[in-house]
């Protein structure tokens, strides 16, 4: 008799055990599918030299996806991130191109190392100026940083009149010309840019799962106020994501501008959409307090190989957009669906017990 | 005691029968029998997390049975919304407020139901007309147009309970009705719960405030765990009686002092003031002072400006003045993490809005202040964390089968425990404790309690703001009275309750309804 009332209670439990796991690591099995698909669908997709040239794709998407992911999780969002990506990438061409004139016909140049500095620091600069414009005088951050969106950009085309900085090879005479190496360099078989997002995605992992801060920054966006009362410096936090954001628009600003051996002002247009776009995919919440890093990188993968697997099937342009946002949007649908099974799932468990 | 003598006076409106509610984390609801009789008082109490709101939020029609019957008029019925079950008549009004801030009363009062002129557009006079009638058969002085949240918590409570009422509700459930309201306020309930009978509402009053529950019931029901364990008239009940179904052993005991020396003056403020938005002072040159090892009990009554004089404390008031000195030295500090870094630590009285981090683990939010113990430079180590979390959960009793469990399966009183735990994990040297005893069940009452003797004889301040003149009086060693933002009477631990009550009424009674309207 028991046996029988056991096996019946288990059962149901175990299948929807599997379909819930299945659904937890949906970003995974999204991943998985769509590289299945193209295995079969798209000639030459299965192949090294295929991989590494997505990878380098999908990295300047994810290096933007992290960023925003904090920013996301505290409640927040960052629309400036693809406006500073062009103007970092501007800043980066002028002083490869020019250095800083300090009048008197002398200039500074600086070698590549100095020039990475000074780029990285702008892009925190400016989402210093986000973080402060947030914190300090209380802007809603949709607004701040759609300011910032304009602003940046506006900076961007007025550092050339709308021109291109072209030729940034760099002088051997200054130390500058590995700067093309930045996005182009192989260090063990692998892209620079791979190693660094490697080591940017599991710093930004550390820093989520291992340490106060990443801690406080799931607190803020959980319940800001419970947050403050507990000791948790909500300014200071959101001061960090947003520079933290800023210094992921300057990277990925620096490879794009070492990458074409140029720099264009209008370069990261619409790039914070597709960043916002892998963030959710891969399972944050629009809402806060809720997202992970991993996922967001999974995420970013998802969305790169689904473009260029829809370009190597000759597929258009016109078709590669409308598929990406139902990918989008089916995405959000199905984490609805997942929470409200694991509510099902706990919720019969428990009958279960109390039997 | 067999109910049937009542039923030609009091007609059973609603009944339950068997019903069972599981949720994830708990079983709220084993096999419970109930009735609501019709032009009486239906009194349904119990310890928290004993299923009473969950029982109210079936009638209502916001969750569903996971097993049993519910008939209404002699009918089967099943609510499958809340607005099905307002389409039955059945009204409610919830412990959590559901009102909107940044609408005006009117609108709030007819959320969702706003009469409409053609079909189309609200009729705004129709929305405040209506309202202001509600609002003076409630004997209350606020306008339709002021915006919610300008109301004090006790307030806005009458404007839940005007909404309910607006919706002609034939049963009318009120879920700690009285928990934020002033004394004065407690009575206007009560006469419009006696009008209400006699128009034959039948009403259900849950509370934990038993004295009351015996002042305005006619029918009991106990619950425990879940269950039913106690059921009949009013006649012959006593508080003994109620405790005894409630919490069976165990039993109230907050008196029992352990008798320890205080040490020198730890903490003391010093001509706090808070300006008002509309002129006139929440705290007005306040001053006090607490020893190590000393439980100071700040009574008053609402809006007497006991939690702002608390928030300044800990910094909440950019715009407050004076000056607050722990061990001799000034704290100057303008963060909450530097006065929790001199030794303060605040419970606050909204635990849902204020205390906790709702989507996270109870080890997060026990841990949540202390996070630097636990790290070398950067790194968290999650192992420390883990063990301190554990040991806190023990040592303040928290019934959770797992520390990562989500906090928000918790019961109210486990929540209060993990908000203090919280608290304590920062070692703090003054313990404010604002409402510390809110919205909890008689048993997590006397744990707190007992803990609070505890860690005062462990040598830590404390100044609780409680609105409780049976708690202020039994657990204070001093007790320091609040009226208008002003210190007004301070007394012994044997204090005449007379004197302090006199002392808490404010000086101009009859502006105080104006002043809390504004």
């Amino acid at each position: 008799m028991t046996s029988i009332t056991e096996r019946a209670a288990v059962r149901p439990r175990s299948k929807h055990d599997w379909l819930l796991l299945l659904l937890k690591a949906r970003t995974l099995v999204a991943l998985l599918l769509v590289l299945a698909f193209f295995s079969f669908a798209a000639p030459n997709f299965l192949s090294t030299a295929n991989a590494i040239l997505i990878s380098k794709h999908v990295a300047i998407n994810a290096f933007l996806a992290i960023g925003l992911t904090f920013v996301i999780i505290t409640g927040g969002i960052d629309l400036s991130v693809g406006s500073v990506v062009g103007l970092t990438g501007m800043i980066a061409g002028w002083l490869v191109l020019n250095g800083i004139d300090i009048g008197f016909g002398w200039s500074i140049q600086f070698n590549t190392l100095e020039i990475a500095a000074i780029v990285c620091l702008a892009g925190i600069l400016v989402g210093g100026i986000n973080g402060i414009l947030i914190t300090r005088f209380n802007v809603a951050p949709f607004i701040a940083t759609l300011g910032m969106l304009y602003v940046a950009r506006g900076a961007a085309l007025l550092f050339s009149e709308g021109r291109t900085f072209p030729n940034l090879n760099g002088n051997p005479d200054y130390g500058s010309d590995s700067f093309p190496l930045i996005g182009t360099g192989n260090f063990l078989g692998l892209p620079v840019m791979i190693w660094m997002l490697i080591a940017v995605t599991l710093g930004a992992a550390c820093i989520a799962n291992r340490t106060p801060l990443g801690r406080h920054i799931y607190a803020t966006g959980g319940n800001e106020r419970g947050a403050a009362l507990s000791g948790v410096r909500v300014a200071r936090v959101k001061m960090f994501v947003y520079m933290f954001s800023g210094l992921m628009a300057a990277i990925v600003g620096l490879i794009i501008a070492s990458q074409l051996r140029a720099a264009h002002p209008a370069t990261g247009e619409f790039f914070e959409l597709n960043a916002i776009a892998a963030a959710v995919l891969g399972g944050t919440s629009m809402s806060g307090g809720r997202g992970r890093i991993i996922g967001t990188i999974i995420g970013a993968f998802v969305i790169g190989i689904l473009s260029d697997g829809l370009v190597m099937m000759g597929v258009s342009s016109f078709w590669q957009m409308v598929v990406k946002g139902l990918v989008i949007i089916a995405a959000v649908v199905i984490d609805q669906a997942q929470s409200r099974l694991q509510a099902r799932v706990a919720l019969a468990q428990e009958v279960t017990q109390s039997r | 005691m067999s109910p049937a003598h009542s039923d030609a006076a009091h007609p059973i409106g609603l009944s339950i029968r068997r019903a069972v509610k599981v949720y994830p984390g708990t079983v709220a609801l084993k096999n419970v029998d109930f009735d609501i009789r019709m032009g009486a008082v239906n009194v349904l109490v119990g310890e928290n997390g004993a299923g009473k709101s969950t029982l109210m939020k079936v009638i209502a029609g916001v969750e569903s049975l996971t097993e049993g019957e519910i008939t209404l008029d002699g009918r089967k019925v099943a609510f499958r919304s809340k607005d099905d079950a307002v389409a039955n008549g059945i009204g409610i009004v919830f412990q959590e407020l559901n009102l909107f801030p940044d609408m005006t009363v009117g609108e709030n009062v007819f959320i969702a139901r706003e009469p409409l002129r053609f079909g189309i557009s609200i009729d705004q006079r129709a929305v405040t007309e209506r309202t202001r009638a509600l609002m003076q058969r409630l004997e209350q002085d606020i306008d339709p147009d002021t915006p919610l949240g300008l109301l004090r918590i006790g307030q806005q409570q009458i404007v839940e309970i005007a909404k309910a009422l607006a919706q002609d509700a034939r049963i009318l459930i009120l879920d700690e009705p009285t928990s934020a309201l002033s004394a004065a306020e407690v009575e206007v309930l009560f006469r419009i719960i006696d009008e209400l009978k006699t128009q034959g509402v039948g009403i259900v009053y849950i509370s934990h405030r038993l004295e009351e529950l015996i002042r305005v019931g006619d029918y009991i029901t106990v619950l425990r765990d879940g269950e039913i364990t106690g059921s009949r008239t009013m006649e012959g009940v006593d508080i003994a009686w109620i405790v005894q179904a409630m919490i069976g052993g165990k039993s109230k005991d907050f008196s029992q002092t352990q008798a320890h020396e205080f040490g020198r003056e730890v903490f003391r403020a010093e001509d706090i003031t808070l300006p008002k938005a509309g002129g006139g002072f929440t705290v007005d040159r306040l001053s006090l002072s607490v020893r190590a090892g000393e439980i100071v009990g700040l009574y008053g009554l609402m809006g007497a400006g006991r939690s702002e004089f608390l928030e300044c404390i800990m910094a909440q008031h950019p715009d407050s003045r004076g000056h607050f000195f722990m061990d001799g030295k000034e704290m100057r500090e303008r963060h909450v993490a530097g006065r929790i870094a001199r030794g303060i630590a605040l419970v606050p009285e909204d635990r849902k809005r204020d205390g906790l981090i709702q989507i996270m683990s109870v080890r997060e939010n026990i841990t949540l202040s202390s996070l630097a113990q636990f790290a070398t430079g950067f790194h968290l180590s999650l192992r420390k964390e883990a063990a301190r979390a554990a040991e806190f959960i023990k040592r303040m009793t928290v019934k959770v089968a797992s520390p990562d469990n989500p906090i928000s399966s918790l019961s109210g009183g486990n929540q209060q425990k993990v908000v203090i735990g919280k608290a304590l994990m920062t070692g703090p040297k003054v313990l404010l404790m604002d409402e510390p005893s809110r919205g909890i069940d008689i048993g997590a009452k006397a744990e707190i309690y007992q803990k609070m003797r505890t860690l005062a004889a462990e040598g830590i301040a404390i100044i609780f703001v409680t609105s409780d003149l049976e708690e202020v009086l039994a657990l204070s060693d001093r007790i320091i009275v609040m009226a208008n933002g002003r210190l007004s009477g301070e007394f012994g631990p044997d204090a005449d309750p007379a004197s302090v009550i006199a002392a808490a009424s404010p000086a101009k009674p009859a502006n105080k309804n104006k002043e809390t309207a504004l």
